[in-house]
Order: structure tokens, then sequence, then C-alpha cells
């Protein structure tokens, strides 16, 4: 594991010495290749068992959760584990709106639903930020599972079954794309599949993926305006030394209800990709073992790296899916990972770049000091 | 409301019953809490390890209704057993998810990462208990036992129903006295342990300071792994009452169980034993209350939101932080 | 890094708000100059903002009494700061010195009595506020963001007159740039001032001891004080060490900062100072010049038992 994260950053300090263009070129050419993956059916990584354009969109789907967890967890070091509570507000924002109880389009259905979540993040973090952290784990964990029953026993909500027949993003059908398949390392034209530009339907996922992808990029991005700015500094300064961070200016409070807010936001559109692609919601679908997921992917991929923990969501996504065999066991296998990463490799996968260094050099001391007590 | 004036003192004695489970189990956490400041989240799992090996037990001696004296020799064998499981599962939890991070200092939030996975290992486990026996070939001996692993382990009925005494017009079940009298007296006993005996000191000297605990001589490596053994130990205890309570268990049991232990512990005050013991009376009574009124289906709702709102109120719980030091 | 000539015209940036358009919109860190390996560099301007303030008194403690539970930890403490002087709080150990600061920077609320700055008083104010209105610390065990380097630790600093929030964050609007590029050079400045220049994209944590001790002051003025209060800034050094910094916290004076000092050398003090307050068992007991404090029996007697201490 240590090797993989050393490879990575020396592989990210070789890109950042190549002239711009060229690194333009080069990411242009990946992220198309991303976008494609659905088309390509690259062999190795397609999944046999399941849909291959529809574990990419939970990929996606589940990145865009860790990147707005990574702003709670990560960022701002408050222990959120009843996430799912907002992904379940998000997609029922979209359900009640688009189909319980009104007809709303799915398009405008997002902004309701970022908005009613960015107020349930506010209402839930007014009273419960002022916590001791560790409680603040419990209280959310609360939470995440209040909202579910309250989806479970309000029938207003749908009851136990749920919501069907939810809206669709509109559909503008251009051109079609044939998908490959591989007959070993030569690609053929798959006569029986293709997607179409750009319809949303049950039968394709494809779009969905796309679409989904397209979200996370933008929201990397406003994740990385929002990092390198006073809010990104008030937020780590809270992390690291709450009392320290006011004492220098810093409303604490108010940064920490921002990042629950902005947290919630995002998990509330994560919410509504869910709603979009599934078709109906159901309380089932938002049990608190997701927030536990949630929580592993932030810390397998490196809290505060927001290309780890993207990376991280993409994979405990995928290997489950990919390897099938592993399905019955997966959760097994996740609890003992999450064990031996934290005692091996506590960082994360991919921490942070300036967060390697530092490490490095505790890990020096850590041998010094122990060279002395055992002499 | 009605329901509530009505049935009050069954709501009142079969909550300090099940308040009675979630104080043993709270007492784990508090421990835990007081000499590591860790929320050993898996501890609802070790809990449930302790009421399925309860079931285990009565199960293979074949537990029916006996006399006084089979009776209470079912008690205490199932009790034993649940005690030996979860404790054993409590060090070994210890030995292997926390014991590493404390050498490397881990910040408290991964010490949370490696108790959660902790939490889904011991849980997972147990829902896949099946398989081992699967590939052995010993599917049809350990049917009893391993059978539809992720469905309810049933504990066999061998404790009659009985009213032993008329509260208020509501009679008292005999099982309602045996999960009270038995959790009444395991809390009594750790109290006094930790209050007079010299392990007892260490445990509360190591959570006032651990520095100063180990320049005085206090071995605290010994001191955690004895808080480990007894918050095991009385969570099988808890286990045990559980399914005489209940009546069955299953794989993720521990989950919702813990949580509302925990809640109970901080209720009363995380690291301070008292306190655990009133939070979970508090809370188990408070659930029963709240679900007469506002209806059975959002009794774990009440109890969250109880939760909520005394923390709001009264951040270091109902008696306070003692057992270890009041955190600048 | 700014060459010296542009070091010295720093405060008309600071007070003018006006930024030149060459400034960096982000801020791009410059290579480590060769040129830095004076631990301290006195010639960087870093002077106050209003640096004409009024002559009188800066902050006064009135009559303030704190008890926590039964024991009283400041007793009818009074005294007063003057602008643009260095105040010495000296004591034994446990005779109140650090709480004091507490109560003046708001992390304690007095139980009874006054603070008030530039006579304004600061009862019921939030810590930031009164960070906002001009006092700035640091603290006796080092708290730096230790996660974070040393120029963001000091970025936060500046950030304290900021307003930037989320919007102007993700728009990248104008005053996000403008705050962006300000907060940088007056960090930068602040850095090479103590002498950091070459640390500022190091880890605080991996700073060494003396380097963190100086990161935590420029971190305290990056908040644009116009009160300073050192907590044992010299706590751990050497002698040389320390009458460097003694040397550089006259400068932070001379730029018209006013300076409020907890020391436990005695010798120290008397040298640096020019008025001295002496706390014991949470009272004052004496107050005046070094010279005077140096001849008070009730101090010399309070000392008496500390002796290794004030060596």
């Amino acid at each position: 594991m240590r090797t993989l994260g050393s490879f990575v950053t020396r592989f990210r300090d070789r890109f950042s010495t190549l002239p711009k263009g060229t690194r333009l070129a080069v990411l242009v050419v990946l992220v198309m290749l991303v976008y494609l993956l659905p088309i390509i059916n690259p062999p190795g990584l397609t999944t046999v068992d399941s849909d291959f354009a529809s574990v990419l969109f939970s990929m996606a789907m589940y990145a865009i959760i860790a990147v707005g967890l990574n702003i709670v967890i990560g960022y701002a070091g408050l222990l959120d584990l009843g996430y799912v509570g907002f992904f379940a507000v998000g997609a029922f924002t979209v359900a009640v709106l688009g189909s319980a109880h009104g007809h709303i389009p799915w398009l405008l259905c997002v902004p309701a639903a970022i908005a009613v979540t960015m107020i349930s993040g506010v209402l839930l973090g007014a009273p419960t930020l002022r916590v001791r952290g560790d409680y603040l784990a419990i209280v959310t964990l609360g939470f995440g599972e209040i909202i579910r029953l309250v989806l479970v026993n309000t029938s207003w909500l749908g009851g136990a079954a749920g919501i069907s027949n939810l809206p669709t993003p509109p559909s503008v059908s251009l051109f079609s794309i044939p998908h490959l398949v591989w007959n070993g390392a030569v690609p053929l034209v798959d006569p029986t599949a293709s997607s179409t530009f750009l319809k949303f339907s049950v039968t394709d996922a494809t779009p969905y993926y796309w679409l989904a992808l397209s979200v996370l990029l933008v929201i990397l991005f406003l994740d990385w305006l929002m990092q390198n700015s006073r809010v990104g500094r008030s937020w780590e300064a809270t992390r690291e030394d709450e009392d320290a961070a006011e004492l220098m200016g810093v409303p604490t409070f108010r940064f920490k209800l921002l990042a629950f807010a902005m947290g919630a936001a995002i998990g509330g559109l994560s919410g509504t990709l869910f709603a979009a692609r599934q078709g109906f919601v159901n309380p089932d679908n938002f049990t608190i073992i997701y927030s536990s997921l949630f929580v592993a992917m932030v810390v397998v991929g490196g809290q505060g790296n927001r290309w780890g923990v993207v990376a991280a969501a993409a994979l405990l996504i995928w290997l489950p899916e990919r390897f099938r065999f592993l399905s019955d066991a997966r959760y097994l296998l996740f609890g003992i990972a999450l064990i031996l990463l934290a005692v091996f490799r506590p960082q994360g996968l991919l921490p942070p770049r300036r967060r390697i260094r530092a490490i490095a050099a505790d890990e020096t001391e850590e041998v010094l000091e122990e060279g002395v007590t055992h002499a | 409301m009605n329901l509530l004036i009505h049935h009050f003192w069954e709501l009142t004695i079969t909550g300090l019953a099940i308040g009675a489970v979630y104080s043993l189990v709270a007492l784990g956490y508090t421990l835990v809490y007081g000499v590591l400041r860790l929320i050993n989240f898996a501890h609802g799992d070790v809990f449930m390890w302790g009421s399925m090996a309860a079931v285990w037990v009565l199960t293979a001696v074949n537990a029916h209704p006996a006399g006084l004296a089979g009776t209470v020799g079912y008690l205490l064998l199932a009790t034993a057993a649940a005690v030996a499981v979860s404790s054993t599962i409590a060090l070994l939890l210890e030995l292997f998810a926390y014991r590493p991070l404390r050498r490397r200092n881990a910040p408290p939030l991964i010490a949370l990462i490696s108790a959660i996975g902790a939490s889904y290992t011991l849980s997972e486990l147990m829902g896949l208990r099946d398989k081992p026996f699967h590939w052995l070939g010993l599917d049809a001996q350990m049917q009893a036992y391993v059978g539809r692993p992720r469905e309810n382990g049933v504990m066999p009925a061998f404790l009659t129903n009985g009213v032993v005494l008329h509260i208020g017009g509501y009679g008292v079940q005999k099982v309602d006295v045996i999960v009270l009298v038995g959790s009444i007296v395991m809390m009594v006993a750790l109290d006094q342990f930790v209050r007079r005996s010299r392990l007892g000191r260490g445990i509360r000297a190591v959570a006032q300071d651990p520095e100063a605990a180990a320049l005085m001589g206090v071995n605290r490596d010994r001191v955690i792994r004895i808080t480990f053994f007894i918050g095991g130990a009385m969570a099988g205890v808890a286990g045990m009452l559980y399914l005489l309570k209940i009546g069955a268990t299953r794989y993720n049991a521990g989950f919702i169980l813990g949580v509302k232990a925990f809640t109970a512990a901080v209720l009363g005050g995380i690291g301070n034993l008292r306190g655990a013991l009133l939070g979970g009376f508090v809370l188990g009574v408070a659930e029963n209350y709240g679900s007469a009124i506002v209806g059975t289906q959002w009794k774990d709702v009440v109890a969250f939101v109880l939760l909520v709102v005394i923390l709001l109120f009264r951040p270091t719980g109902l008696l306070g932080e003692s057992l270890g030091k009041a955190r600048a | 890094m700014p060459d010296a000539d542009e070091g010295r015209r720093v405060p008309e940036q600071f007070a003018g708000g006006r930024m030149s358009r060459r400034r960096h919109p982000t801020p791009v860190l410059p290579p480590p100059s060769p040129h830095s390996s004076a631990p301290i560099d006195p010639t960087v301007d870093i002077s106050v903002e209003d640096a004409a303030a009024p002559q009188g008194r800066m902050l006064e403690v009135d009559d303030v009494t704190l008890t926590f539970g039964g024991v009283t930890a400041l007793d009818h403490v009074s005294f007063h700061i003057n602008t643009g002087e260095i105040l010495g709080l000296i004591g034994p150990n446990g005779a109140g010195k650090t709480t004091c600061f507490n109560v003046m920077t708001g992390v304690y609320q007095p139980t009874s009595g006054n603070v008030r700055f530039l006579g304004e008083p600061l009862k019921g104010r939030k810590r930031f506020e009164i960070t906002r209105l001009g006092i700035a610390r640091t603290f006796q065990n080092i708290r730096l963001f230790s996660n974070m380097t040393a120029l963001e630790n000091v970025m936060v600093g500046a950030d304290a007159h900021h307003t930037t929030g989320i919007v102007g964050a993700l728009l990248r609007s104008p005053k996000h740039r403008h705050e962006e590029a300000e907060g940088y050079e007056r960090a930068q400045h602040l850095l090479a001032f103590m002498g950091l220049q070459r640390r500022s994209n190091e880890l605080a944590r991996n700073l060494p001891y003396g380097d963190q001790r100086r990161l935590e002051i420029a971190r305290a003025l990056a908040t644009n004080p116009k009160l300073v209060c050192l907590d044992e800034p010299a706590a751990g050094f050497n002698p040389a060490e320390k009458a460097k910094l003694m040397d550089l916290i006259h400068e932070i004076r001379d730029q018209g900062y006013t300076v409020l000092l907890i020391e436990h050398d005695m010798k120290l003090v008397m040298g640096a100072t020019d008025r001295i307050v002496v706390l014991e068992f949470g009272r004052k007991i004496a107050e005046g010049t070094p010279a005077e404090i140096q001849d008070n029996p009730a101090v010399i007697a309070a000392y008496l038992g500390v002796d290794e201490d004030a060596s």
C-alpha cells in the first residue's frame, strides 16, 4: 500500500514538470477516456454479472458523495456518521416534488433538493455542532436513523413502500453510439448494444453515467475553489485547533455550520442523481450501513485529498461488483480492510501531498525514539 | 396519552427492565471511554456475540421448562457462556483493533474507523457463520447453530411465564424481575470493584491521568485489558438478559442496541459508572413513555431526540463525567 | 521573496486597500531565498496600520475576579497597559498570569469586574470578535495548526479582518482575489520579519521548536492587532536565543504595537520591559518600573522560593 502511495506521488510530481500544453492535452484525453468507458468496455475492468454502465454510474455517484463528505470530515474535521440522511433527503425531495405530490420536472427538483438538504444540514448542525467532537458522531448517527424511520412511518412520504415513477432528466436524442465488445484483444462493434446521446431511460445507464461524471467534475472544481480560499483555510484551522482558530479571529462555529451545509448540499445533489437513475425510492435504500461506507471512502482515500476520496469511492464500489464471489463477504472484507487500514496506513491510501512529508518526518522521529527506548 | 395513563406501571417496569440491559452495555462504553477516550463502536457486537452464545448453549443442553433448580442452572450456564464469549471477543478486539493504534498514537478519528471496521467484522462473521461448516461438510450436524445465519437465533423456551407480584394493577412478570435483579447485582458489584479494589484504583488512575498513573507504577496496558474484559463480561450478562427479555437475537442486533447503550452512557455522563446506570434506566423508561404517546414505531426516534436534547442542555450528561477528569 | 526595498513599503497597502494589478492573482510561492540565513530580519517593516494611535490607556483590567468552583484564580486584579509600551506580567508558577491572559482574550468571562480595550468593555464578546478588535496572543504551550504550512498558519491570522465568504470564494470575486493577495503579502512579510521565509512551505509540525515559537508570533501579528500578548515566548530558549527574541520584541513595539509579555526569566523581564505587574496567588502584589520592582520587598519574598526558575 505504501508503494502505491509513493508511486502516485512520484507520478504526480513528474506530471507537474511537463509543459502546460502537454499537461492539458493529457488531461483532456484522460477525461475523454473516462467518459467513454461504458462504450469501450475495457476487458478486465468490465463487470461480468452486472451492467458495466450501471456500475460506473454508481461509482461516479458515490464519488460525489465522498467529495461532499470529505468537506465535512477531511477539511472541517467533523465526524458525520449520518451522511446517508442528506442523501435520502435529496432523493425524497425529487420523489415528493416530481411524483408523489407534484409533477415538477427533474431539473427543477434538483435546486429544490439542494436547498432542502442545505436547510436540513443547518437545522441539524445549529444545535449539534456545539457539542464535543466525539458526541457529534453519535448525534449524526442518530440523525441518519431518524430520517429513515421518519420515511418508513410517514405515509405522506410513501411509507415503507416508498415512491415510484420518479421524473427522469430531460432527454435529447441526437445520435446513437455503438458499444464495443472484446474478442481477446480485438475490439468489435457490439450489434446488440448502443447508447443514444442523450436519452435517459431505464434500459441504458450510460447517459446517467455521463451526467453523474459531469456533475462530479463540476463539484471537484467547486471543491477546489472552496478549499483554496479563506473558507478552506478556516475549515482546516478549525479542524487543527478549534480554540486557537477562534483566538486568531476565525468564527469557528459559523464555519463548521457552513461545512455541514455544503456537505449536505452535495449529499442531496447525489441523492437526486440516485432518484433519477433508480426511478423509485424507498427507505431501504438509505440504511445506516451506507453512512459507514461513506465514511470509509473518505478515510480510505485519505481525508482531505479530493482525488484520493474519489478513487476510494470508485474502488469500494467497483471491487465487489467486479469480483462477484466477494459480494457475499463484501462487508466482512470491508470491515477487516478498515481495521488493517487504520493499523497500517492511518493516513489513507492517498493522503494530501503536503501531509506525506510530515508523515515521513514523523516516522523518522518514531524510529529514533524507538531506537532510544530499546537501547 | 390515554395509553400512558392506563398502562403506566407496565410501561415503567418493562422500561426499567430493558433499560437495565442498556445500562449493562453502557458500562462497557463508559469504562473504555473513561480509560482510552475511545468510543468502542464494536461494543454492541460484543454484546450480540454473548447473546448468541447463550442461545447456542441453551440449544445444546436442550433447555426446557424445569423446576427451580433446573431453571437457575440453565440461567447460570447460559450466562457463563455469554460472559466467556463476550469477554474473549472484547479482549481480541482490544488486541487486534485498538492496541496497535495506541502504539502509534493514532488520532481519535482513526481509532473510530478501526472500531467501525471491527463492528462490521464481528457482525458479518456472525452473519456468515454457516460458511466454514459448509466447507467442512458439517451442515447437517451444525444446523441448529449455524443454519440460516442471517435470521433470528431463538432461545429455547425454558422460562415459564408467571406473575410474581402486582404493582398498580400490573402483574410483574418473572422475566422482568430476573432481568432487573440480575443487572442491579452486576452493577453494584462493578461499582464496588472500581471503588474499592486495587485494580479498580488503577482503572480510575489511568482514567484521570494516564501519564501520572504510569509514573506511579500502574501498568497501563494491563489496566486497559482489564477494562475491556470487564466491559465484555458486562455485555455478556446483558446479552443473556436481553435474550431472556426479547426471546431472540440476530447477527445485526448489536448495532441498534449499541447505539442505544451509548446514548445511555452519554445521557448519564460518559465515563461515569453510576451515570451509565441512570442513563440506561432513564432511556428505557423514556422510550416506553414516548412510544405510548406518539406510537411504538417512533420508539427509536424518541431515544435519539432525547439524546440530542440532553446534549444541548447538559453536554456532560446527567451526572457529569467523573471517572476521568473533565477535559479542558 | 520581496527585495529589501519592497519590504519597507508595506503599510500603505494595508491601509489603503488598493492593490496594484501586477500582484499575483492567486498565491504563487516564491522559491526559497538564498539570503535569509539570519534568523531574524528586523529590516522588514511590519508596522501597524494605525501607527499614530493616540497615547493613553490601551487596555484596562478593572477589579477582575475569576473563580472556578471554590477556587479564586484572580482576586480583584486591576492594572492597565499604556499604548506603545511593553508591559511585563510576572509571578511565580500558578500566580494566575495565563488566566489573566485568558480573561483578556475572552477565553474566560470574569466572575466580576471588567476588562476594557480602548474604552470598550469586552464583557460578553466572542473570542474571535476580541481578536478583530485588536488583541492577539500566543500560547504558552504552542498551539499552531500543525497540519498546515507555516504560510497558511499566518494567512489564517491575516484572515481575521477578511470577509470573503463561500459565494466570494466560489465566484473568485474581486474581494476574494484582493484579500488573498493581501493576506499572502502580509504573511510573507511577517515570515520574513520573523526569519521564517525559508520555512513558509513547511508544515508547522515539522518546524524546529524555536521556529514554532516564532511562527506563533508571526501568526498573532498577522491579525493586525494593536495589543500583542506573548505568553512565555522564550520558554525553552537558550540565553542567546532569548536575547535575540527580546530584541525582536522591542522591534515589534517600535513598529507601533503594544506588547504584553508573560515571562519567567526575571533578568530578561527587567531588561526588556517598560513596566511590570507582579501577580501572586491571583493577587496583584506590585506594579512599577523594573527598578522599582527589583527593590520591592513583596516581590523579593514571592520569588525567594522559586530561585531556580528565575535564574
